[in-house]
């Protein structure tokens, strides 16, 4: 892992008008709080050291999960290239708790980050042979052009932020 | 499908040139502006393409195998798979699973409707499966943006990608004001967007069941790809707790890695976007908990599928592929059609379709897909009289070809089905008008027009013959009314006027092969030749021949003063004017006729120069599908665009000097052809234009909307002008417009009402200045 990449990381998500911030594990939760909008929803993260702040619910009801207006999840690689984070479909509903609230907060970890989509692919794989093998690439915010312009929050997130865990 | 009238087609067209043709216009040609600029900005397109193309060939070859592989891949994870023979099985099946799983959930009872909400799919369009849904009285809700406009507005969709690109934003609004009648009049795009989002948002939360298509399926893993930038298609399919993904038997690709390619090249050549918003693969059914919204205190993880991660996803979860047939497995033995199977659906060919960009897929026709690719979709799933009605809006330019992710042949497909529709159709009592002028390989029943078109070379000489009585005749207003009734060629058109002596002639009263070789020698004295010993043949196409003779007078010219011998001998067609009415025997034939005819100078290392880049067109790519294969790369890498070789010769060192040149930065605005285009032959041309002293700026508009025959074609006449009218504002205020081709010529000289040269005319010696 370079910091290159991660530099990539966060040019191609620039352009995709989402944020990054790059944090430590010990200031990840503090930082987490501070990007939320409540309500929150969230799908435990399993990076040691981190935990989601107070504020945000775990093992959300499906009434928290539709009122939410932030959803927090880990992600499990991120693609700096074209700025993709994907996302698993998890017993702990990663994949509804990242697509359902208007703002998404994906944290990933330093290392998880690959340069490009061949070396995304070959995450997806490793993956696949785990049995994670339900993924989401989720690049930037929902958008629609069918109402006549470019419109951002459509079924999906409208607001979406990446935390990269720097020493992961 | 009853066939329009000739007439009905003319209203149709002008009917949606003035309704849709705006809306189109605008999505179709930024989305293929942005598709250019993608394509350009990634550095191993051409190998992504090549790549894309080979999955796709060999899973469309190893077809029954991957069914299989797939069946055991879904039901080892808990799915289901079912292949269904044609639309009115796949409909009986997917109704089967809704009212089945409905009533196992309790939900539907006597008044209760099983409600389910879809993602955008064109293969569930092909099927009508929402009108069966509903027949047995399913409630269905379209959750695509664009979809759900048509479902409202009860319309079809007229675009692969886009499906309601053609209505506007003024007109959604006044749609959903009439429908839903808000307290505040919807206006802004922002406006509409949320309220759709809300509304469709409660049908997702609500639905019994999530029905999604497939952009691609993956065979070992029974893996589903989904492309959306809205996410309505994860939606639908993880939140229901049933989720039917419907999909025809081509989506399946054998492994995970050759996903990789399709995910980095889909959203490229559909809209420009370097990857889509959601990629979704989906191995269900799901560890995804399911979303009950019925019981907003429940937790939605904690149930048995918190637990269950042994590979066959959460146990409450109902999984069905269904695979369809449709007529895609008789596609898969067609040598011809075979091709449509590699589609991926991204409607690339559409956006760089000139008339597509005019009219949109509604002036396609065909029941259910749209643009250049429709032609072979619709002969494979409806059959061939649903093809048929519009695949003359190919006009053959090969925009597409260099667009199509998967390297597929459209031109070739529109060619092989208006071949077969030509043959399916009764012998009509017109035959006898141009049996004399038709000496062509074609069975009777031929349209008389498309014949006419057809055989243009045997009309070109007999009216030069004939000339000008002939261009008199022509120009008559009873004889006009005869072609428009005839023919369908429209009276406000203006015909070529035939040249009574035609190249041939003229080269042989001027002295023929000696002459030229005493010209070439002089100018070797004079040191303006190439360092090159070469000799050319000149191909005499029909209209360098018999009407644009001062074309052809201007390249014997310049390739003498350049130092090369010419001759000009009287050649067969080369077989394009057949092709682009269907006429696939004549054009094989012509194209045997040509090789023989040529075959001698080839082996006396002659090289053969083309003026008109269609005849190029046809020798460089058609003629592999008419000539044995080593005929045809023989003639293929002997051949050249007339311009493409004075710039080879001038880079062999011969002397700009000897041709007219410009004053060092003259301006000059300068429209290739679209085939030229495709051969990457624009290029040269820009260069020896500059190397003579000329600032030529290029136009970029996608076709001249002329091509050939089209233009003249009665139904289609205010669309050609349509198209050509966007190729007249990019070059209209240039004193000096020139061009490659006969027909984008004569496009440009009728609209800009004044001469329109082609660049050898230009930089011929002496000159000629329009």
């Amino acid at each position: 892992m370079t910091v290159d990449t991660v530099g990539r990381f966060e040019r191609a998500l620039e352009g995709l008008e989402v944020g990054l911030e790059r944090v430590s594990a010990a200031d990840a939760g503090e930082r987490i709080e501070r990007t939320i909008d409540e309500p929150a929803v969230g799908a435990p993260l399993p990076f040691e050291g981190v935990s989601l702040p107070e504020g945000v619910t775990t093992e959300p009801t499906a009434g928290e999960l539709e009122a939410a207006r932030t959803g927090v999840t880990p992600v499990g690689f991120a693609v700096a290239e074209y700025g993709t984070v994907a996302i698993e479909s998890t017993p702990d509903g990663a994949e509804p708790i990242s697509l359902y609230p208007d703002r998404h907060v994906a944290v990933v970890a330093e290392s998880d980050v690959v340069p490009d989509l061949s070396a995304g692919f070959e995450r997806l794989a490793e993956g696949f042979d785990a049995g994670r093998d339900s993924v989401v690439f989720a690049t930037g915010r929902s958008a629609t052009a069918d109402m006549g312009n470019l419109v951002h929050g459509v079924h999906g997130p409208g607001d979406v932020d990446v935390i990269v865990l720097e020493d992961r | 499908m009853a066939q329009r009238s000739r007439a009905q087609t003319a209203d149709h067209i002008r009917h949606l040139l003035e309704t849709e043709g705006e809306a189109i216009h605008e999505h179709a040609s930024a989305s293929n502006e942005r598709r250019g600029a993608t394509y350009a900005a990634t550095d191993d397109i051409e190998a992504l393409r090549t790549e894309a193309r080979a999955i796709k060939e060999d899973a469309i070859d190893r077809l029954p195998d991957l069914i299989e592989t797939v069946r055991e891949a879904v039901e080892a994870n808990g799915g289901t798979v079912y292949v269904a023979d044609d639309a009115a099985d796949a409909n009986a099946y997917v109704a089967d699973v809704v009212e089945t799983r409905t009533e196992e959930n309790g939900v539907a009872g006597e008044t209760d409707t099983p409600s389910v909400v879809k993602s955008k799919s064109m293969t569930t369009e092909e099927i009508d499966l929402n009108d069966a849904l509903a027949a047995e009285g399913i409630d269905i809700t379209e959750t695509d943006l664009g979809e759900w406009v048509l479902q409202v507005a009860d319309d079809t969709p007229s675009h692969i990608v886009g499906p309601a690109m053609h209505i506007s934003r003024a007109e959604i609004a006044d749609l959903f004001n009439e429908r839903f009648d808000p307290d505040e009049p919807f206006e802004t795009a922002e406006e509409l967007t949320q309220f759709a989002r809300d509304h469709l948002g409660e049908r997702i939360t609500e639905a019994d069941v999530g029905i999604t298509g497939a952009n691609f399926v993956v065979a070992d893993s029974g893996t589903i790809a989904l492309v959306t930038n809205e996410g309505n298609a994860r939606k639908c399919a993880v939140t229901p707790d049933t989720h039917v993904a419907v999909a025809g038997v081509e989506k399946l690709i054998p492994t995970l890695s050759d996903l990789e390619p399709f995910v980095d090249i889909i959203a490229k050549s559909a809209t420009g976007q370097p990857i889509s918003q959601y990629v979704t693969m989906l191995s269900p059914p799901t560890d995804s908990p399911t979303l009950d919204f019925d019981s907003p205190e429940e937790p939605i993880t904690g149930g048995d599928g918190a637990e269950t991660t042994d590979g066959t996803g959460d146990p409450d979860r109902d999984f069905h592929l269904v695979l369809l047939d449709n007529g895609r497995m008789d596609m898969r033995e067609d040598d011809q059609l075979r091709e449509t199977l590699y589609c991926i659906r991204c409607g690339a060919c559409s956006n760089s379709c000139a008339n597509f960009q005019s009219v949109g897929g509604h002036g396609f026709g065909g029941e259910t897909y749209s643009g250049g690719i429709a032609t072979g979709w619709e002969a494979g799933v409806h059959g061939q009289d649903s093809a048929a009605e519009f695949n003359d809006l190919c006009t053959g330019c090969t925009n597409c070809v260099d667009a199509c992710p998967v390297k597929i042949d459209i031109p070739w497909i529109n060619t092989v089905v208006r071949d077969r529709v030509n043959r399916s159709s009764e012998p009509e009592s017109y035959d006898f008008l141009v049996d004399g002028l038709t000496p062509d390989a074609e069975e009777g029943g031929l349209d008389p027009g498309k014949r006419f078109f057809g055989n243009i070379g045997t009309v070109a000489k007999a009216a030069s013959a004939t000339a000008p009585v002939s261009n008199w005749l022509a120009d008559a207003g009873p004889v006009r009314s005869a072609l428009e009734r005839t023919l369908g060629i429209d009276r406000r058109r203006d015909l070529p006027t035939f040249q009574r002596e035609s190249l041939v002639d003229w080269f042989e009263k001027r002295g023929g092969v000696a002459a030229s070789s005493r010209r070439t020698d002089q100018a070797a004295a004079r040191g303006s030749g190439a360092d090159l010993d070469r000799e050319v043949v000149c191909y005499p196409d029909v209209y360098t021949n018999y009407v644009d003779v001062d074309r052809g007078k201007a390249a014997v010219r310049t390739l003498e003063a350049l130092g090369v011998p010419v001759r000009v001998p009287d050649l067969p067609e080369s077989g394009r004017a057949a092709l682009s009415q269907g006429m696939i025997a004549t054009a094989d034939e012509q194209a045997s006729e040509l090789y023989a005819a040529v075959a001698e100078d080839l082996d006396a290392g002659r090289d053969v120069v083309v003026i008109e880049p269609s005849d190029l067109a046809a020798m460089h790519r058609e003629y592999e599908r008419l000539l044995p294969e080593a005929s045809f790369e023989r003639l293929r890498e002997n051949s050249y665009e007339i311009c493409e070789y004075v710039y080879g010769l001038l880079e062999n060192g011969a002397d700009p000097s000897a041709l007219s040149t410009g004053d060092g930065a003259e301006p000059i605005a300068y429209h290739s052809h679209c085939q030229q285009r495709t051969l990457d032959l624009e290029a040269p041309t820009v260069a020896v234009l500059e190397q003579c002293g000329y600032a030529p700026a290029t136009s970029d508009a996608e076709c001249c909307g002329m091509a050939g025959s089209f233009g003249y074609k009665r139904e289609y006449y205010e669309l050609s002008t349509d198209v050509g009218e966007r190729l007249q504002t990019q070059v209209e205020d240039a004193d000096t417009v020139v061009a490659s081709g006969t027909s984008c010529g004569d496009q440009l000289e009728t609209l800009l009402e004044r001469d329109v040269p082609h660049p050898i005319e230009l930089l011929a010696p002496g000159g000629r200045r329009p």
